[in-house]
Protein backbone atom coordinates (compact mmCIF):
# COMPACT_ATOMS: atom_id res chain seq x y z
CA UNK A 1 0.00 0.00 0.00
CA UNK A 2 1.28 3.02 -1.29
CA UNK A 3 2.24 5.94 1.56
CA UNK A 4 1.53 9.48 2.33
CA UNK A 5 3.84 12.47 1.19
CA UNK A 6 3.86 15.58 2.98
CA UNK A 7 5.49 18.74 1.26
CA UNK A 8 5.58 21.81 2.68
CA UNK A 9 6.25 25.07 0.69
CA UNK A 10 8.41 27.84 2.21
CA UNK A 11 8.55 30.39 -0.16
CA UNK A 12 6.39 32.44 -2.15
CA UNK A 13 7.17 30.37 -5.19
CA UNK A 14 8.24 32.12 -8.11
CA UNK A 15 6.27 30.40 -11.55
CA UNK A 16 9.22 28.40 -12.50
CA UNK A 17 9.69 27.00 -8.57
CA UNK A 18 5.82 26.43 -8.76
CA UNK A 19 6.29 24.31 -11.95
CA UNK A 20 9.12 21.93 -11.05
CA UNK A 21 6.93 21.55 -7.59
CA UNK A 22 4.39 20.32 -9.85
CA UNK A 23 6.26 17.81 -11.60
CA UNK A 24 8.26 16.74 -9.10
CA UNK A 25 5.45 15.81 -6.64
CA UNK A 26 3.68 14.28 -9.68
CA UNK A 27 7.04 11.80 -10.27
CA UNK A 28 7.32 10.90 -6.57
CA UNK A 29 3.79 10.42 -6.60
CA UNK A 30 4.00 7.51 -8.81
CA UNK A 31 7.14 5.97 -7.60
CA UNK A 32 6.36 5.87 -4.28
CA UNK A 33 2.43 4.90 -5.30
CA UNK A 34 1.30 7.64 -3.02
CA UNK A 35 -2.24 7.45 -1.96
CA UNK A 36 -2.34 10.93 -0.39
CA UNK A 37 -0.46 14.20 -0.53
CA UNK A 38 -0.98 16.74 1.85
CA UNK A 39 0.33 20.02 1.00
CA UNK A 40 1.55 22.62 3.79
CA UNK A 41 0.57 25.78 2.18
CA UNK A 42 1.09 27.99 6.21
CA UNK A 43 4.22 29.86 5.05
CA UNK A 44 2.58 31.24 1.79
CA UNK A 45 1.51 34.98 1.80
CA UNK A 46 -0.04 35.26 -1.65
CA UNK A 47 -2.10 32.37 -3.90
CA UNK A 48 -2.67 34.38 -7.12
CA UNK A 49 -4.18 32.86 -10.29
CA UNK A 50 -1.06 31.56 -11.51
CA UNK A 51 -0.59 29.77 -8.04
CA UNK A 52 -3.81 28.70 -7.70
CA UNK A 53 -3.91 26.76 -10.95
CA UNK A 54 -0.73 24.76 -10.07
CA UNK A 55 -2.27 23.63 -6.84
CA UNK A 56 -5.30 22.52 -9.00
CA UNK A 57 -3.18 20.92 -11.62
CA UNK A 58 -1.39 19.03 -8.52
CA UNK A 59 -4.66 17.88 -7.74
CA UNK A 60 -6.22 16.53 -10.59
CA UNK A 61 -2.77 15.01 -11.87
CA UNK A 62 -2.25 13.27 -8.22
CA UNK A 63 -6.08 11.93 -8.52
CA UNK A 64 -5.39 10.03 -12.41
CA UNK A 65 -2.75 8.50 -10.13
CA UNK A 66 -5.26 7.23 -7.66
CA UNK A 67 -3.89 9.89 -4.97
CA UNK A 68 -5.77 12.07 -2.69
CA UNK A 69 -4.52 16.07 -2.49
CA UNK A 70 -5.36 17.56 0.81
CA UNK A 71 -4.07 21.44 1.09
CA UNK A 72 -3.48 22.38 4.91
CA UNK A 73 -2.77 25.39 6.60
CA UNK A 74 -3.83 28.58 3.94
CA UNK A 75 -4.13 31.30 5.82
CA UNK A 76 -7.60 33.30 6.30
CA UNK A 77 -6.42 36.39 4.33
CA UNK A 78 -5.34 33.72 1.32
CA UNK A 79 -9.02 32.79 1.60
CA UNK A 80 -10.66 35.16 1.79
CA UNK A 81 -8.80 37.03 -1.22
CA UNK A 82 -9.38 33.84 -3.69
CA UNK A 83 -12.59 33.90 -3.50
CA UNK A 84 -12.59 37.53 -4.48
CA UNK A 85 -10.33 37.30 -7.04
CA UNK A 86 -12.93 34.64 -8.23
CA UNK A 87 -10.91 31.14 -8.24
CA UNK A 88 -12.34 28.49 -6.71
CA UNK A 89 -9.93 25.78 -5.70
CA UNK A 90 -12.20 22.62 -7.76
CA UNK A 91 -11.39 19.62 -6.30
CA UNK A 92 -8.30 20.66 -3.61
CA UNK A 93 -9.62 19.97 -0.42
CA UNK A 94 -8.45 21.79 2.40
CA UNK A 95 -8.07 21.43 6.02
CA UNK A 96 -6.91 23.61 9.21
CA UNK A 97 -3.92 22.06 9.91
CA UNK A 98 -1.29 18.86 8.75
CA UNK A 99 -2.83 16.81 11.27
CA UNK A 100 -6.46 17.43 10.64
CA UNK A 101 -5.17 16.81 7.09
CA UNK A 102 -3.78 13.46 7.53
CA UNK A 103 -7.31 12.38 9.77
CA UNK A 104 -9.05 13.37 6.55
CA UNK A 105 -6.88 11.28 4.04
CA UNK A 106 -7.04 8.03 6.44
CA UNK A 107 -10.52 8.51 6.73
CA UNK A 108 -10.56 8.84 2.76
CA UNK A 109 -8.72 5.65 2.71
CA UNK A 110 -11.04 3.26 4.30
CA UNK A 111 -14.36 5.00 2.92
CA UNK A 112 -12.82 4.85 -0.57
CA UNK A 113 -13.02 7.37 -3.15
CA UNK A 114 -16.82 8.88 -1.75
CA UNK A 115 -15.93 12.38 -1.14
CA UNK A 116 -19.80 12.89 0.15
CA UNK A 117 -18.77 11.22 2.99
CA UNK A 118 -15.99 13.07 4.47
CA UNK A 119 -17.02 16.91 5.14
CA UNK A 120 -15.47 17.65 8.23
CA UNK A 121 -13.02 20.51 8.00
CA UNK A 122 -13.71 20.80 4.99
CA UNK A 123 -16.62 23.63 4.57
CA UNK A 124 -14.78 25.96 6.65
CA UNK A 125 -12.18 27.26 3.80
CA UNK B 1 -10.48 52.87 -24.73
CA UNK B 2 -10.15 53.41 -20.76
CA UNK B 3 -12.38 51.75 -17.68
CA UNK B 4 -12.30 53.05 -14.55
CA UNK B 5 -13.47 52.44 -11.11
CA UNK B 6 -13.90 55.29 -8.32
CA UNK B 7 -12.19 57.65 -9.22
CA UNK B 8 -11.13 59.84 -5.91
CA UNK B 9 -11.09 63.50 -6.01
CA UNK B 10 -7.77 64.91 -4.99
CA UNK B 11 -5.23 62.26 -4.09
CA UNK B 12 -0.97 63.40 -3.20
CA UNK B 13 1.27 61.14 -4.09
CA UNK B 14 4.93 60.51 -2.34
CA UNK B 15 7.66 58.11 -2.60
CA UNK B 16 7.67 57.20 -6.19
CA UNK B 17 9.45 54.01 -7.37
CA UNK B 18 10.08 53.04 -10.63
CA UNK B 19 10.35 48.76 -11.13
CA UNK B 20 11.61 47.61 -14.42
CA UNK B 21 10.27 43.97 -14.72
CA UNK B 22 11.85 41.86 -17.67
CA UNK B 23 11.42 38.39 -16.89
CA UNK B 24 9.38 36.32 -14.19
CA UNK B 25 12.20 36.44 -11.95
CA UNK B 26 11.01 40.44 -11.04
CA UNK B 27 8.19 39.32 -10.02
CA UNK B 28 8.72 38.14 -6.43
CA UNK B 29 10.78 41.43 -5.40
CA UNK B 30 8.05 43.55 -6.75
CA UNK B 31 5.75 42.39 -4.78
CA UNK B 32 7.82 42.46 -1.26
CA UNK B 33 8.26 45.93 -2.09
CA UNK B 34 4.69 46.83 -2.63
CA UNK B 35 4.19 44.94 0.57
CA UNK B 36 6.48 47.39 2.37
CA UNK B 37 4.04 50.40 0.94
CA UNK B 38 1.32 48.17 2.44
CA UNK B 39 2.73 48.18 5.57
CA UNK B 40 4.03 51.67 5.69
CA UNK B 41 0.56 53.11 4.96
CA UNK B 42 -0.52 50.98 7.97
CA UNK B 43 -2.64 48.48 5.75
CA UNK B 44 -4.30 45.08 7.74
CA UNK B 45 -3.05 41.50 6.46
CA UNK B 46 -5.88 41.31 4.21
CA UNK B 47 -5.97 43.89 2.76
CA UNK B 48 -1.92 43.83 2.43
CA UNK B 49 -2.65 40.35 0.55
CA UNK B 50 -5.41 42.05 -1.41
CA UNK B 51 -3.54 44.31 -3.06
CA UNK B 52 -0.03 41.79 -3.49
CA UNK B 53 -2.30 39.73 -5.36
CA UNK B 54 -3.85 42.28 -7.45
CA UNK B 55 -0.47 43.24 -7.91
CA UNK B 56 0.86 39.86 -9.18
CA UNK B 57 -2.22 39.40 -11.25
CA UNK B 58 -1.23 42.87 -13.60
CA UNK B 59 2.64 41.71 -13.13
CA UNK B 60 1.80 38.69 -14.98
CA UNK B 61 -0.20 39.96 -17.73
CA UNK B 62 2.14 42.78 -18.68
CA UNK B 63 4.56 40.24 -18.63
CA UNK B 64 2.63 37.69 -20.53
CA UNK B 65 0.58 39.82 -22.89
CA UNK B 66 2.62 43.12 -22.99
CA UNK B 67 6.28 41.76 -23.32
CA UNK B 68 7.78 43.37 -19.92
CA UNK B 69 7.26 47.05 -18.88
CA UNK B 70 7.29 48.73 -15.89
CA UNK B 71 5.34 49.55 -12.44
CA UNK B 72 5.23 52.69 -10.64
CA UNK B 73 4.40 52.31 -6.75
CA UNK B 74 3.32 55.12 -4.52
CA UNK B 75 2.47 56.33 -1.28
CA UNK B 76 -1.27 57.95 -1.54
CA UNK B 77 -3.01 59.69 0.41
CA UNK B 78 -6.86 61.58 -0.18
CA UNK B 79 -7.16 63.68 3.33
CA UNK B 80 -8.99 60.26 4.14
CA UNK B 81 -6.73 57.84 4.10
CA UNK B 82 -3.31 56.57 3.36
CA UNK B 83 -2.95 54.15 0.42
CA UNK B 84 -0.72 52.78 -2.09
CA UNK B 85 -0.74 53.19 -5.47
CA UNK B 86 0.48 50.93 -8.43
CA UNK B 87 0.89 51.70 -11.90
CA UNK B 88 1.94 48.70 -14.54
CA UNK B 89 2.85 50.24 -17.91
CA UNK B 90 3.85 48.40 -21.40
CA UNK B 91 4.52 48.81 -24.93
CA UNK B 92 2.82 45.71 -26.25
CA UNK B 93 0.12 45.31 -28.37
CA UNK B 94 -3.10 46.86 -26.05
CA UNK B 95 -6.28 45.37 -26.14
CA UNK B 96 -8.77 44.92 -28.73
CA UNK B 97 -11.93 45.20 -26.75
CA UNK B 98 -11.52 45.92 -22.91
CA UNK B 99 -15.11 45.36 -21.78
CA UNK B 100 -14.52 41.67 -22.82
CA UNK B 101 -11.45 41.68 -21.33
CA UNK B 102 -12.58 42.61 -18.04
CA UNK B 103 -15.16 39.68 -17.83
CA UNK B 104 -14.97 36.61 -16.01
CA UNK B 105 -13.56 34.20 -17.63
CA UNK B 106 -12.50 36.12 -21.07
CA UNK B 107 -8.76 34.81 -22.09
CA UNK B 108 -7.00 34.61 -25.00
CA UNK B 109 -3.77 33.08 -23.17
CA UNK B 110 -5.81 29.62 -22.86
CA UNK B 111 -5.90 30.80 -19.00
CA UNK B 112 -8.85 31.27 -16.14
CA UNK B 113 -9.21 35.06 -17.38
CA UNK B 114 -9.64 36.23 -13.64
CA UNK B 115 -6.80 38.31 -13.75
CA UNK B 116 -8.59 41.95 -14.77
CA UNK B 117 -12.11 41.26 -13.44
CA UNK B 118 -10.28 39.47 -10.17
CA UNK B 119 -7.91 42.51 -9.71
CA UNK B 120 -10.70 45.31 -9.88
CA UNK B 121 -13.12 43.13 -7.02
CA UNK B 122 -9.86 42.87 -4.92
CA UNK B 123 -8.66 47.12 -5.15
CA UNK B 124 -10.57 49.98 -4.35
CA UNK B 125 -9.46 52.49 -7.41
CA UNK B 126 -8.87 50.57 -10.92
CA UNK B 127 -8.46 52.20 -14.13
CA UNK B 128 -7.12 50.47 -17.49
CA UNK B 129 -6.36 52.65 -20.36
CA UNK B 130 -4.55 50.86 -23.90
CA UNK B 131 -4.50 51.69 -27.62
CA UNK B 132 -3.57 49.15 -29.95
CA UNK B 133 -0.05 49.06 -30.80
CA UNK B 134 0.74 51.52 -28.41
CA UNK B 135 0.49 49.62 -25.21
CA UNK B 136 -1.43 48.94 -22.02
CA UNK B 137 -1.57 50.74 -18.21
CA UNK B 138 -3.18 49.78 -15.50
CA UNK B 139 -3.32 51.87 -12.50
CA UNK B 140 -4.76 50.41 -8.75
CA UNK B 141 -5.41 51.82 -5.78
CA UNK B 142 -5.57 50.46 -2.25
CA UNK B 143 -7.10 52.17 0.38
CA UNK B 144 -5.34 51.19 4.04
CA UNK B 145 -9.05 51.20 5.02
CA UNK B 146 -10.70 50.27 1.88
N1 LIG C 1 -1.14 44.09 -20.60
C1 LIG C 1 -1.90 43.49 -21.53
N2 LIG C 1 -1.61 43.65 -22.86
C2 LIG C 1 -2.37 43.05 -23.80
N3 LIG C 1 -3.43 42.25 -23.54
C3 LIG C 1 -3.76 42.05 -22.25
C4 LIG C 1 -3.01 42.64 -21.19
N4 LIG C 1 -3.59 42.28 -20.01
C5 LIG C 1 -4.63 41.48 -20.34
N5 LIG C 1 -4.75 41.34 -21.67
C6 LIG C 1 -5.80 40.59 -22.40
O1 LIG C 1 -6.93 40.50 -21.56
C7 LIG C 1 -7.29 39.13 -21.35
C8 LIG C 1 -7.85 38.95 -19.98
O2 LIG C 1 -6.83 39.14 -18.99
P1 LIG C 1 -6.98 38.43 -17.57
O3 LIG C 1 -5.79 38.73 -16.75
O4 LIG C 1 -8.31 38.78 -17.02
O5 LIG C 1 -7.03 36.88 -17.94
P2 LIG C 1 -5.83 35.91 -18.37
O6 LIG C 1 -4.51 36.56 -18.11
O7 LIG C 1 -6.09 35.48 -19.77
O8 LIG C 1 -6.05 34.70 -17.40
P3 LIG C 1 -5.60 34.62 -15.84
O9 LIG C 1 -5.22 36.01 -15.42
O10 LIG C 1 -6.81 34.14 -15.12
O11 LIG C 1 -4.46 33.67 -15.82
C9 LIG C 1 -6.02 38.34 -21.64
O12 LIG C 1 -6.28 37.02 -22.03
C10 LIG C 1 -5.40 39.18 -22.75
O13 LIG C 1 -5.99 38.88 -24.00
MG1 LIG D 1 -4.05 37.44 -16.30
Amino acid sequence: MGDFLLVTIQVDLYDQLAENLESDLINTINKHNSKGVLIDISAVSIIDSFMGRILGNIAVMAKILDAQTVVVGMQPAVAITLVELGLSLNGVISALNVEKGMDLLRAKMYNGDNEEQIDDDNSDQ
Amino acid sequence: MAITKNRSMMITATNKVEIAIVREQDVVPLRNRVKDYGVKAGMSILNQTKLITATSELVRNLLKYGGGGKVLVEEVNNGRDKGVRATFIDNGPGIADIDLAMKDGYSTGKSLGLGLPGTKRLVNEFDIKTEMGVGTTVTIIKWKNG
